[in-house]
């Protein structure tokens, strides 16, 4: 398949199975997106949404474990779901590369950083170890990292949390990928170290051109960052959008579950309106919509069919799609009487 | 770890010689006449104070100390660990003899444990959950469930006595007759390390288990590392501590004298002159035979300190 | 003037480090928590706001002397409970309560939840009318639990309803003041809102008041009527929630809260940032003078000479800093209230 000028990564129909104990899990289901290069798509959802399963089963790293994954991913046009896994070994960490959660955790405590970015060089370069070490300490210190010399050779457990999740970006970016997906990089750091990160994120998306993933919960990071943004609940994709659409013109009740559940600290408001109940379990899908359980609204909807039919993803806009029955017209009501998004007509 | 020595040369010593009963009867056996007692008395200095004989004791290791009064003096060289009434002989003598036969049985033994038991452990952590992990870990149950006396018994009986694959045990030091070496050998090697390789397949393999259920192993499959690369520098380096320092200090307990396995296989180690001597009421080897056990346990502890910090570099104080 | 329900001075909580060596000698201390005073008063939320070591859990714990604080004076009720014997601590225990942060490690795995809610009953002696279990059923029907299902074990429930189990306890016996350390932090979003909210109805319902420590500023300004800002031990500043929001005066609150990304957009991407440089320092060594001064952008060389002390700068509104920010005029990171640039 050609690749399309733009798009450096173009999921389609993306399934991931668990077989347990308990019964199938289904973990991720049809997901479809696309990504266009130098841009950041922002994937939010909560636990149990999908959003990390589906990445790491693009990049390949649900191999080995009892996953099943189906569907195509198109990364550059090479088709990665059905491709041999030493196919995607070798892209991953060179062209496709991934960050996690918790930087103390995700380095390894034994070795130093300067031989863990020497090793993520020397795997997908045929260079010698100097000039892999050269090119170490460049990202070092494009990442920030002062004292570059003295560092290199220090340990993991010697640099604090923002001084790791530098070093873990460093990793990722040192091949120069195309793409790189970052899982809730700053979820597990400190409010103005997550600034300094995102700040980092984007500059070198800047110069590098590389295309982001970023997989959050925090909506606020989705705010300064993203072009793009889809909603995952329960496996599903629920909305997707752009930046703007998605946070003035919201089109689904998860979304707008979830803009009006979280605190803002830029205003205070009088109550919050949580979302009432709990994810459901992935052993157990409904057939229907899978948020109708928790959806206030499924009353307007008629036929019962919030409950009988799987909604499809419908395109709401250009650049706008959202996986509700709720018709255009209801959407809209219910939007100007609860005060969600801007009403602009 | 002076220290420990000191500290540890003065318990051995109060523990066998600060005893009621009589070290100076303990000299001769049955055929005993006080005279014999007495005489024997002041040729060991037992009639000096504690202190004192603990001194010229510790003077012993060091200088050689002598024996005795007059015309019935003896020297005893240094390292001196004491002399045996019973066997007539200077201590030393008889624990250096014993020495190699023990390091090669321990050596030996541990050699084969640690790469039978490794590699079991690991084949079993890679396939975790199917027929190649249950087969190993029972195996290993079982092996880690028998005694050694039974082991080795068994081993004798069946190899040597019913069946003649290798003849009776009869040790020569191996430069002498590999052979004869070898045969010997064989089955108190087979016999330890059926319990200790047990003890490291079922370590390694969750040592493995865990490491790799680590987020560190995440990071260096998504930087694109090949599997075998994964496991070898990444989950099995990480894992290996605790079998290090159990491995250090196992072997170390072996070198002290594997008692039980030298007994049943005949094997002139250091065990076999410890319960020689206990069973002869011979209180200088036996004093000095705990205290070379003893001394070999808190070098391992210290080498097996050191090994951790190159390992893991989290240890180290900056 | 009413009486605080919790008023600390100068409250310090000093860990030893203690040297290698024989003896093991206390060659330094980690200062957790460096000499904070602040009053809660009855019916209130006051939220205790600082990043990863500030000392903010260990001054929740030190407040309860759920841990012994190393010097200082707790008044709970206008009595002085600083140095009193363990004994007569309990009675008071009634009184005030703490909610812990994990949901899946503060609760005993072995108990059920009738005896986890129903232990303040048993340890403090108190026999409600109709029996514990009745008082434990309706304390949980209360806090959105089925009641039914009070002889299940924690592990048989999500993370949100744990916490609200560890809420039922904390109420159980109607304290005056409960002390939140990050409640609401492990749980899901959609899940925080709801324990949020119930928090807030129970506030309005008992009457309680709230010492909230967290490290999510937005949830702080929802839940808190005045807030306090801890930075490596010490307090920079503390303002209703209005005021310290909209225009915070010491130069750490204004980073902290530029920092915080705004889930809109337009405005997200147009306001002015600060942001910090440096990391922070080690509180077993920090800086002479004002602790902060290492990392701020208004540091000159008294900072490093002198510690501020706190001081009300305007009604209700205390800072501790030498060169605060003006108060017309700034450029609020949070945006949203007034213009931006």
């Amino acid at each position: 398949m050609t690749p399309k000028d733009n798009v450096i990564l173009e999921v389609k129909n993306l399934n991931v199975e668990f077989t347990t104990d308990d019964g199938v899990v289904h973990a991720v289901n049809n997901v479809s997106y696309t990504v266009e290069r130098g841009k950041t798509l922002a994937i939010v959802g909560e636990s149990g949404s999908g959003k990390s399963v589906s990445s790491l089963a693009i990049m390949g790293l649900l191999t080995g474990t009892n996953s099943n994954v189906t569907g195509e991913v198109f990364f550059n046009g090479k088709e990665l779901v059905g491709a041999h896994p030493d196919e995607v070994r070798k892209l991953r960490g060179d062209e496709m590369a991934m960050i996690f959660q918790d930087p103390l955790s995700a380095l390894h405590p034994y070795y130093t950083i300067g031989d863990q970015l020497i090793e993520a060089v020397l795997v997908h370069n045929k260079i010698s170890e100097e000039a892999a070490r050269e090119r170490a300490i460049e990202m070092l210190i494009k990442v920030g990292i002062s004292s570059v010399e003295q560092r290199i050779d220090e340990y993991p457990h010697q640099l604090s949390g923002g001084m790791r999740q530098r070093i873990m970006i460093a990793m990722a970016l040192i091949n120069g990928p195309e793409l790189l997906i970052a899982d809730e990089p700053t979820t597990a750091l400190d409010v103005t170290v997550q600034a300094q990160i995102l700040e980092l994120l984007r500059e070198l998306q800047k110069e590098f051109g590389t295309a982001i993933v970023l997989i959050t919960h925090d909506l606020g990071v989705v705010a300064d960052l993203a072009d793009e943004v889809l909603v995952m609940y329960a496996g599903s994709a629920v909305e997707h959008a752009g930046v703007r659409e998605l946070f003035y013109e919201p089109q689904m009740p998860y979304t707008w579950g979830l803009l009006a559940s979280v605190p803002q600290i830029s205003v205070k408001k009088e109550k919050l309106d949580p979302i009432p109940g709990s994810p459901p379990s992935l052993l157990n899908l409904p057939i229907g919509c899978v948020f109708e359980p928790r959806c206030t609204f499924k009353n307007q909807v008629a036929n019962n069919a919030c409950v009988e039919k799987f909604p499809e993803l419908l395109v709401v806009s250009q650049n706008h799609e959202a996986r509700c029955h709720l018709s255009e017209s209801q959407r809209i009501a219910i939007r100007t009487d609860r005060k969600i998004g801007k009403i602009n007509k | 770890m002076f220290l420990m020595l000191t500290l540890l040369s003065i318990v051995v010593f109060l523990l066998f010689n600060a005893v009621p009963t009589d070290p100076a009867r303990l000299t001769c056996g049955k055929s005993c006449t006080p005279e014999v007692i007495a005489a024997n008395r002041i040729r060991l200095g037992l009639d000096q104070p504690l202190l004192t004989q603990y001194l010229e004791w510790i003077k012993g290791f060091f200088v050689g100390r002598t024996y005795g009064t007059g015309s019935a003096t003896f020297e005893c060289s240094r390292p001196c660990l004491g002399y045996s009434f019973r066997s007539g002989e200077e201590v030393t003598t008889l624990i250096v003899n014993a020495v190699p036969v023990t390091m090669y049985l321990a050596l030996g033994a541990f050699t084969l444990w640690m790469v039978v038991g490794i590699s079991a452990g690991i084949v079993a952590a890679k396939h975790q959950g199917k027929w190649q992990d249950r087969t190993i870990m029972g195996i290993a149950l079982v092996g880690y469930s028998l005694p050694v006396f039974f082991v080795g018994l068994l081993l004798l009986i069946f190899a040597i006595v019913r069946w003649n694959v290798l003849p009776y045990p009869d040790y020569e030091p191996p430069f002498e007759d590999p052979v004869a070496f070898f045969q010997t050998m064989l089955l108190p090697w087979v016999t330890l390390a059926i319990l200790y390789s047990a003890y490291y397949a079922r370590l390694t393999r969750s040592q493995i288990l865990e490491t790799m259920g680590e987020d560190y192993i995440r990071t260096a499959r998504a930087k694109g590392l090949s599997e075998r690369v994964v496991f070898r520098k990444h989950a099995f380096r990480a894992g290996l501590t605790p079998i290090v320092t159990s491995a250090g200090l196992d072997l170390a307990g072996l070198l002290g004298g594997a008692i039980i396995t030298e007994y049943i296989f005949s094997l002139p180690g250091l065990g076999r002159v410890a319960i020689g001597a206990v069973t002869d009421y011979d209180l200088p080897t036996i004093t000095a035979a705990v205290l070379v056990s003893a001394v070999f346990i808190i070098i391992a502890n210290l080498v097996v300190d050191i090994l951790y910090v190159a390992i893991d570099p989290r240890v180290r104080i900056t | 003037m009413t009486t605080p329900i919790l008023k600390i001075t100068e409250l310090e909580k000093y860990f030893p480090i203690q040297g290698k060596g024989i003896f093991n000698r206390v060659v330094g201390n980690v200062k957790a928590v460096d000499g904070i005073s602040l009053e809660v008063f009855p019916g209130e939320t006051l939220g205790l706001v600082g990043e990863s070591g500030c000392g903010k859990s260990t001054a929740g714990r030190s407040m309860l002397r759920l841990i012994e604080p190393t010097a200082g004076t707790i008044e709970f009720n206008g009595q002085d409970i600083s140095k009193i014997k363990k004994k007569e601590l309990v009675p008071l225990r009634r009184e005030m309560q703490m909610i812990f942060q994990d949901p899946f490690s503060s609760l005993n795995p072995r108990q059920t939840i009738g005896d986890i809610v129903g232990a303040p009953f048993q340890v403090q002696g108190v026999k409600p009318e109709g029996g514990i279990a009745k008082a434990v059923q309706g304390l949980m029907d209360r806090v959105g639990l089925n009641p039914e299902h009070f002889n299940r074990y924690p592990n048989e429930f999500s993370g949100g309803q744990r916490q609200r189990i560890g809420i039922a306890r904390a109420i159980a016996l109607k304290p005056k003041l409960i002390v939140c350390d990050e409640p609401v932090s492990a749980l899901d979003v959609s899940i925080q809102a709801q324990v949020l909210n119930l928090l807030d109805d129970i506030q309005q319902e008992f009457g309680l008041a709230y010492i909230f420590i967290a490290h999510d500023l937005s949830v702080v300004r929802h839940i808190s009527d005045r807030v306090a800002v801890m930075y490596l031990g010490k307090i920079m500043e503390i303002a209703s929630q209005e005021n310290l929001y909209r225009a915070p005066l010491h130069p750490y609150t204004h980073a902290l809260l530029s920092a915080v990304p705004i889930a809109d957009p337009d405005l997200e991407r147009s306001r002015e940032r600060i942001l910090l440089t440096g990391d922070l320092p080690s509180p077993s060594n920090p800086p002479s003078g004002c602790v902060f001064r290492t990392r701020c952008f208004k540091a000159q060389a008294r900072c490093e000479n002198e510690i501020p002390q706190l001081r009300e700068l305007s009604t209700g509104h205390q800072v501790a800093c030498h060169f605060p920010m003006e108060t017309t005029g700034t450029t609020l990171a949070t945006g949203a209230d007034f213009a931006t640039k």
